[in-house]
């Protein structure tokens, strides 16, 4: 229920944008009195998504969650999934073999490519250019035909697995990959000879949506939205976690906190994103992808099926979870698409969580929106939604 | 700056008011009476050295069956200029729970105590716009305590009410 409601005594005019609006991209309703196209009081509503993810957790076992993390931000699947298990991963004190660190980091970094990908495209068509949404959605597309060749699907990816990823890539993967990222920097560049000076879109996205770099880390600010106001600060750098350590690339930051730079920031990661994995391919090791650990992972299939002890072994794991979970409580973060995506697992040494919170970077952000938009057009205020990328997935939970 | 130099200056702070420091896993969690909370959470963000600029997250942990304090306020800090990490917590009694609100010291806190209002029923004080937030506002209970009623219990959920034999 919106605080802003219907009053006789002024001129205001009250609006509901959403939740079902094509210009909102998702279930997000904006309540707003106008004074004529002045958005002059905001209110948000958000819960339109909301699953109860938490709740589930408590009566799941640690693996049994694993598939709800692609429901979070089903942009970027697999950047939940690696921080879920990777949260786990430190909650029992193991550590995955090098390749499969470097396939969830290479996967990553494609869900990343591809979640700034959808976060730039339709903030363009807002704007009336459906041109960069083609362009851009052309190697969208190709990138999810790789994440269902190595995942099986294509956004319900759910590929690794606490202790490592569910199986190694196919063999023809790795040239593939490397077909579809050459086909990047021309693209890129083909939008930037067509956005850089337009007069349009400099008029639209120029000093929208400004929030200053002191507001943003106040309300909580992560990822492209907080680089964009000129704060130099990745998780990838600063807190290094899987293999990032082993990698070069640059934190792209912006200045002035606006739409422009929100968007010009999501596509030059999008090139470090690419750095990225070429240096990883590189640098790929061979070996197991799982750990060699039976307390967490399933047996060959050939075990179950011919050997009793591989049959209630993994029946055990299947239905009690994972044996001697300490007790404790962590709280682990990686550099999602949108910004610090955190896990915060309480463990009572039970087959389930005793309480598993997360750190979604849309819920922070998203708080700032009414501060942002309040004072400016209805038109300012879907360009600056489509840039700060709002995942009613990872929103609403 | 590390970890110990962080308790080394929180103890010459607030005392007796520490109730109890774990380290798990690298992680520093420091329990503080729920009457200091603010104040602590302001001192670590103002003091120039701590510096604890970002507030990560915001949450609560319900420890139902075994008594009193029921409630964790759990609160994740960071400093960027450090680049540290710090779990601040306080425990709060219920059936009635009460803390203070964060919103002066952090703006984000805002969203993040509305929706442990509306998962815990733990009411922020000094809070601007204390409401439900994920939850619609009829919805009776709140969800994440561990003694809630996950079952259909009223015409507000629309599946049939399980009989109980």
């Amino acid at each position: 229920m919106s605080r802003i409601l219907y009053k006789d005594d002024d001129d205001f005019i009250p609006i509901q944008i959403g939740p079902s609006h094509p210009a909102v991209h998702g279930t997000l309703p904006i309540y707003a009195r106008l004074d004529g196209e002045i958005m002059a009081e905001v209110d948000l509503e958000i819960g339109y998504l909301h699953r109860g993810i938490e709740k589930l957790a408590e009566s799941l076992t640690y693996h049994q969650f694993i598939p709800l993390t692609d429901r979070l931000n089903y942009v970027s699947p697999l950047i939940c999934n690696e921080a879920y298990c990777e949260a786990v991963e430190k909650l029992l004190g193991i550590a995955p073999p090098p390749r499969a660190v470097f396939l969830r980091v290479i996967m990553s970094e494609v869900s990343r490519i591809m979640d700034h990908i959808t976060a730039t495209g339709p903030n363009f068509v807002d704007m009336g250019a459906l041109t960069v949404f083609w362009y851009s959605f052309k190697v969208r597309e190709e990138l999810y035909r790789l994440v269902e060749m190595v995942s099986g699907a294509r956004m319900t990816t759910c590929y690794p697995r606490i202790g490592g990823v569910v199986r190694d890539i196919p063999q023809d993967f790795i040239p593939k990959l490397k077909k579809v990222l050459e086909q990047l920097p021309p693209m890129i560049d083909d939008l930037m000879k067509m956005l850089k000076k337009n007069r349009i879109v400099l008029d639209r996205t120029m000093g929208v949506g400004v929030i200053s770099a002191e507001d943003a880390i106040e309300y909580g600010f992560s990822g492209p939205c907080l680089r964009a106001c000129g704060v130099p600060r990745d998780l990838r750098v600063d807190e290094p976690y899987a293999c990032y350590d082993q990698v070069e690339f640059d934190v792209v930051v912006g200045s002035s906190g606006d739409t422009y730079d929100r968007i010009m920031v999501r596509f030059e990661e999008m090139l470090q994103s690419r750095r990225i994995i070429l240096q990883l391919l590189e640098k790929l090791p061979d070996g197991p992808v799982v750990i060699d650990d039976p307390r967490v992972i399933l047996p060959p299939k050939q075990q179950v099926y011919q050997t009793a002890e591989g049959l209630i072994h993994h029946f055990n794991l299947v239905l009690e979870g994972i044996d001697d979970i300490p007790v404790g409580e962590i709280y682990h973060a990686v550099e999602g698409a949108n910004g610090e995506f955190g896990f915060y697992i309480v463990s009572r040494g039970k087959k389930s969580p005793w309480r598993l919170h997360l750190r979604a970077p849309c819920f922070a952000i998203y708080q700032a929106f009414p501060q942002m938009i309040t004072g400016r057009m209805i038109s300012d205020a879907i360009i600056t939604l489509g840039s700060l990328n709002i995942v009613a997935g990872e929103l609403d939970r | 700056m590390n970890h110990d130099q962080v308790i080394e200056k929180l103890k010459s702070k607030f005392g007796e008011n520490i109730q109890e420091i774990v380290r798990f896993r690298d992680e520093l969690t420091v329990i503080v009476k729920s009457a200091v909370i603010r104040e602590a959470v302001s001192f670590l963000k103002r003091d120039p050295e701590l510096t604890f600029n970002f507030l990560a997250d915001l949450t609560a942990v319900d420890n139902f069956p075994e008594g009193e304090p029921r409630f964790e306020v759990v609160y994740h800090l960071l400093s960027f200029n450090n680049t540290i990490r710090l779990r601040m917590k306080t425990r709060v009694c219920g059936p009635d729970p009460k803390v203070d609100s964060m919103t002066p010291v952090f703006k984000g806190a805002n969203w993040f105590e509305r929706e442990v209002f509306d998962m815990f029923g733990i009411k922020f004080e000094g809070h601007p716009d204390l409401r439900r937030i994920l939850n619609p506002e009829t919805f009776p209970g709140h969800p994440l305590r561990k003694d809630f009623d996950g079952g259909p219990s009223d015409e507000y959920c629309p599946v049939p009410i399980r009989e109980e034999k």
